[in-house]
């Protein structure tokens, strides 16, 4: 088993509502960008006035790309993850332990596994996942 | 007019509006709308940021019941060769429930509710023969672990969609306030049920399986015997005592009964046994290591107390001591595939419980040692 992840496909839609609202943000807040700039050069406002709307713009432009971001985070998170199994085997011969891939049918202390070494019989003496730590480690 | 006169240049010089342009002037009405806004509807904009959040862990929810729907009827079809569709008699399975006895009067209610548990389970497994008739006892096991972990997932999912519906209907912003509050916890659950459902698909063992794995560990080896309902035990000779360890009977997924187990391995050795040693999954505590191993008094047993209380009135007749080792790890890891810290503690929980043994008994002494837990994964 290999690790692979499922998801369904029509959860992973962003709504059409929020994603027509962000767009229309992002359009006002281009239009503002221009419009600052435009008024700033034209000489038709002051150059606090400009400033705002460009401000304002730019505000506008981050806090819908953020809302877009979340809403990708959000559709990445739906997904069931899943972690490689390993089998280890111990030879009784020559005391080796080798780990493979689980394949249905192993349990702990199942006999016949046939050692990768010295193709003699071997047992399964554990059946883990390996996790790789994402918690910080505590200090307190 | 003076009054009049002296708000409008209030208007005009403190708040902003009328002098300056026009963007000044939108800006200042703007501020002011925002402040009339959230002084209003501040609490309803609140409860719908929570609806949001709670509408996104439900959409995770949901995936999660449809793949353990999924995973529970691709594993029928694949292991149990029925001739029909077997999704009808899985979607009748999702709904089972369980009414535990009433407690008005509660002397008696422990045989009671192992009855119906008893009844329970029959049910179940009867109904997984007959949904997957080519499958053989271990993946009747296994299967009735696999559905068992879809039903969780089933429940969880329309639990929390009847608060978060109702918390819309209502617009109560303390019913959704406290699912929201929740949430983190419920899903953590339901990420340890959705990916135990390939271990139990699999046979895989399972965190909470590290009771098992060390009484398997003990008992390798030497003769194994069936005692009711559903365990083993090996008489084995440790550390210069004889032990009879038990554990449920593998690998197919099952629990068995060690609290009838416990009270028949007693009766047989009326008066001999000097101790009983329990080992189990414990649920640590945040900031606590994964597999850390930790020693106490009494029934290391979870499950809705039947067995700890057979086990209890087992002991009591003797006045035998009983004695816990748990090794801890969190309710994910304990329904999840079994993790290579859990694995490796088992051989550091060996070493304990020897030294429980040196210490608390004599030489020549007979005790029981359990392994409690499911045995899914782990033969003996």
């Amino acid at each position: 088993m290999t690790t692979k992840s499922s998801s369904n496909g029509s959860q992973n839609k962003i709504s059409t509502f929020v994603l027509a609202a962000v767009y229309l943000v992002i359009i006002l807040a281009v239009a503002s960008i221009i419009w600052g700039a435009s008024s700033y050069y034209q000489k038709t406002a002051t150059l606090e006035t400009a400033a705002t709307l460009m401000a304002i713009g730019f505000i506008a432009m981050a806090l819908a790309g953020y809302i877009l971001f979340q809403s990708r985070k959000r559709v990445a998170k739906l997904k069931i993850e899943q972690q490689p199994i390993l089998t280890q085997i111990e030879c009784k011969s020559c005391n080796d332990k080798v780990t493979r891939e689980f394949k249905r049918g192993d349990y702990v202390f199942k006999d016949g596994e046939k050692c990768p070494k010295c193709s003699s019989l071997g047992m399964i003496t554990a059946i883990y996942r390996e996790v790789k730590e994402k918690e910080k480690p505590v200090n307190v | 007019m003076n009054v009049l006169a002296n708000l409008a240049s209030l208007a005009t010089n403190q708040i902003g509006l009328g002098s300056g342009d026009l963007i000044v002037q939108i800006l200042s009405l703007a501020s002011y709308l925002f402040i009339f806004v959230f002084i209003f509807y501040g609490q309803r904009l609140q409860m719908y940021i929570m609806i949001r959040e709670v509408e996104g862990s439900l959409y995770k929810l949901k995936l999660m019941r449809d793949e353990g729907r999924k995973t529970a009827i691709e594993t029928i079809k694949e292991i149990g060769k029925p001739a029909t569709d077997p999704s009808v008699r899985v979607d009748r399975y999702l709904e089972y429930f369980t009414i535990a006895p009433q407690s008005m009067d509660p002397a008696g209610i422990v045989y009671k509710l192992d009855h119906i548990l008893d009844v329970r389970d029959t049910r179940m497994k009867d109904e997984v023969k007959l949904m997957a008739p080519a499958s053989d006892e271990v993946q009747v096991n296994n299967l009735e672990n696999t559905l068992e972990a879809a039903m969780a997932l089933n429940f969880i999912y329309k639990v929390v969609r009847h608060y978060y519906l109702q918390g819309k209907k209502t617009l109560s912003l303390y019913t959704i306030m406290q699912l929201q509050m929740i949430l983190p916890m419920v899903m953590k659950e339901a990420e340890a049920y959705a990916s135990a459902l390939k271990a139990f698909a699999y046979g895989q063992p399972i965190g909470d399986g590290a009771g098992p794995l060390i009484a398997a560990k003990l008992m390798h080896g030497f003769e194994v015997r069936k005692v009711p309902k559903d365990c083993v035990v090996a008489t084995v000779p440790f550390e210069g005592r004889t032990a009879l360890v038990m554990k449920a009977e593998g690998p197919g997924g099952n629990v068995g009964k060690p609290g009838d187990a416990v009270k028949t391995l007693i009766e047989e050795n009326k008066g001999k046994i000097t101790a009983v040693i329990m080992i189990d999954a414990g649920l640590k505590l945040e900031g606590e290591a994964v597999g850390e191993i930790a020693e106490g008094i009494g029934a290391a047993i979870g499950g809705p107390g039947v067995d700890q209380f057979k086990i209890e009135e087992a002991i009591m007749a003797d006045h035998i001591p009983l004695y816990a080792v748990i090794i801890k790890e969190d309710i994910g890891d304990a329904v999840s595939m079994m993790r290579k810290e859990i694995s490796d503690a088992a051989d550091k929980a060996i070493e304990r419980i020897k030294s429980v043994v040196q210490e608390r008994t004599k030489e020549g002494d007979q005790i029981i040692i359990v392994g409690v837990g499911n045995s899914i994964g782990v033969g003996q």
